[in-house]
């Protein structure tokens, strides 16, 4: 591996969150972030390919050590690392309108879901999933909110293009049948 | 999530539902029609209208307002459904338009929480570095309030201060200076005089009380002796002898 290579992957190592390209190019100046992507996949080819229990992802426009699937059970059996909190239905309603709509505002939100969203959305600001982005114009200037790379972290997403589109769901949104007067 | 109960339980009374388990009204009603299998295009409002009423009627009042606005909204177009139309007539909406739309509009982000929970699932079988530190509590929101909800807010603490008890104040300041001193003079030409040469022919009830005022303080300040036979007897006041100094 090349010596750049070998200074990502203690980086990696050392670092608790994905780093993006722009914050491991800051680990050596002369090095571009070219250099740095090519440094990257020969990293993540080398753990890929050799007989390794974790592998390095893509993740939240960032990189990052995971642990390999095969070996989360065990993990899990003797408590060594906390698996994240799960999110209520609730919860995931309200991200997934605001990943697609975004920037929006509470009033959509509930709008859209027809209940109150408020404390839906300020327990997934406390969790670091959804931040104000903006404020909309028009009365009042309200709030609008977006997801945070921590929201792409938890989902394993390296960005929100990874998201479905909506033409491939199953229910698309079509105008209802017209009605056919007899 | 655990093991996915009918929720929809038929007893003698019909429809017994478990609110908790819908996420509002949408999902509420989006469990009636997959329920009935009908077409969410041409919705049997009438039937929904009445099932969804059914389901609502015992619900908590914490909850009510988001289900009660839906219930309103049923029963408007089962109403408008009900009115005559035009043979070919261009001009008429589907009153179920809007619903349905929200409807279908739902049933896709209900679709995307399928999704999303199983990409969450997915990530929650890989570990990373060590525990993520708790992420830093957002500042707080700056305060985005309208006049509505400030007078709602205001009306809200004003309800909580109890009523006051109200009485009329009047000012009419009692003349204790002036008794004491009106005391003392009676008290220099007389050993002993009554309440009656105290207070005067025709005393008002200020009179009265700063006199009674006047006479405690001078008893207390050994000037006098009041002494009374029993209740409701002639007061007596008598000139204190002068205590010899210790």
């Amino acid at each position: 591996m090349s010596p750049l290579a070998q200074l990502i992957e203690a980086a990696l190592f050392a670092s608790a969150r994905p780093l993006t390209v722009e914050e491991l190019a800051t680990l050596d100046l002369q090095a571009g972030a070219a250099a740095v992507r090519g440094a990257l996949a020969e990293l993540r080819d080398a753990f890929a390919t050799g007989d390794h229990g974790v592998e390095l992802i893509e993740i939240a426009q960032g990189w990052q050590f995971l642990t390999r699937r095969e070996y989360a059970e065990a993990i899990d059996r003797a408590q060594f690392a906390l698996r994240p909190r799960r999110l209520s239905p609730a919860a995931l309603e309200t991200l997934a309108i605001i990943a697609y709509r975004q920037p929006v505002g509470r009033s959509e939100v509930d709008e859209i879901r027809g209940v109150d969203s408020g404390a839906v959305i300020e327990k997934l600001g406390e969790r670091g999933l959804v931040e104000i982005v903006t404020r909309g114009e028009g009365l009042g200037r309200p709030l609008l909110y977006g997801t945070t790379p921590q929201f792409l972290e938890i989902l394993g997403l390296k960005d929100l293009d990874e998201l479905p589109r909506l033409e491939e769901l199953s229910v698309a949104l079509r105008p209802p049948a017209p009605a056919e007067p007899e | 999530m655990s093991a996915p109960t009918n929720p929809v339980a038929q007893d003698s009374t019909g429809f017994i539902v478990e609110l908790e388990q819908f996420s509002g009204p949408l999902d509420l009603l989006l469990h009636l029609i997959r329920e009935d299998e009908v077409d969410i295009t041409d919705l049997p409002i009438a039937k929904i209208a009445d099932q969804f009423l059914a389901v609502i009627s015992d619900l908590g009042l914490n909850q009510a307002a988001d289900y009660l606005e839906m219930a309103a909204r049923l029963l408007r177009i089962k109403a408008q459904m009900l009115l005559p139309r035009h043979l070919g007539d261009d001009e008429w909406e589907d009153p179920r338009a809007e619903l349905v739309r929200r409807l279908l509009e739902y049933q896709q982000i209900r679709e995307l929480v399928e999704w999303l929970g199983a990409a969450a699932a997915r990530r929650a079988e890989q570990f990373g570095r060590g525990f993520s530190p708790e992420p830093p509590a957002a500042p707080p929101a700056p305060l985005v309030i309208d006049l509505n909800d400030l007078l709602a807010a205001a009306e809200r603490v004003i309800a909580l201060i109890p009523e006051p008890v109200l009485h009329r104040v009047v000012p009419r300041p009692l003349d204790v200076e002036g008794a004491i001193e009106r005391i003392q003079a009676l008290l220099a030409e007389r050993a002993v005089f009554g309440w009656g040469d105290v207070v005067g022919q025709r005393p008002t009830i200020v009179d009265v009380l700063s006199a009674f005022i006047a006479l405690l303080e001078l008893a207390k300040r050994g000037s006098l002796h009041v002494h009374q036979e029993g209740p409701f007897a002639p007061i007596q006041i008598r000139r204190e002898s002068p205590r010899a100094a210790d």
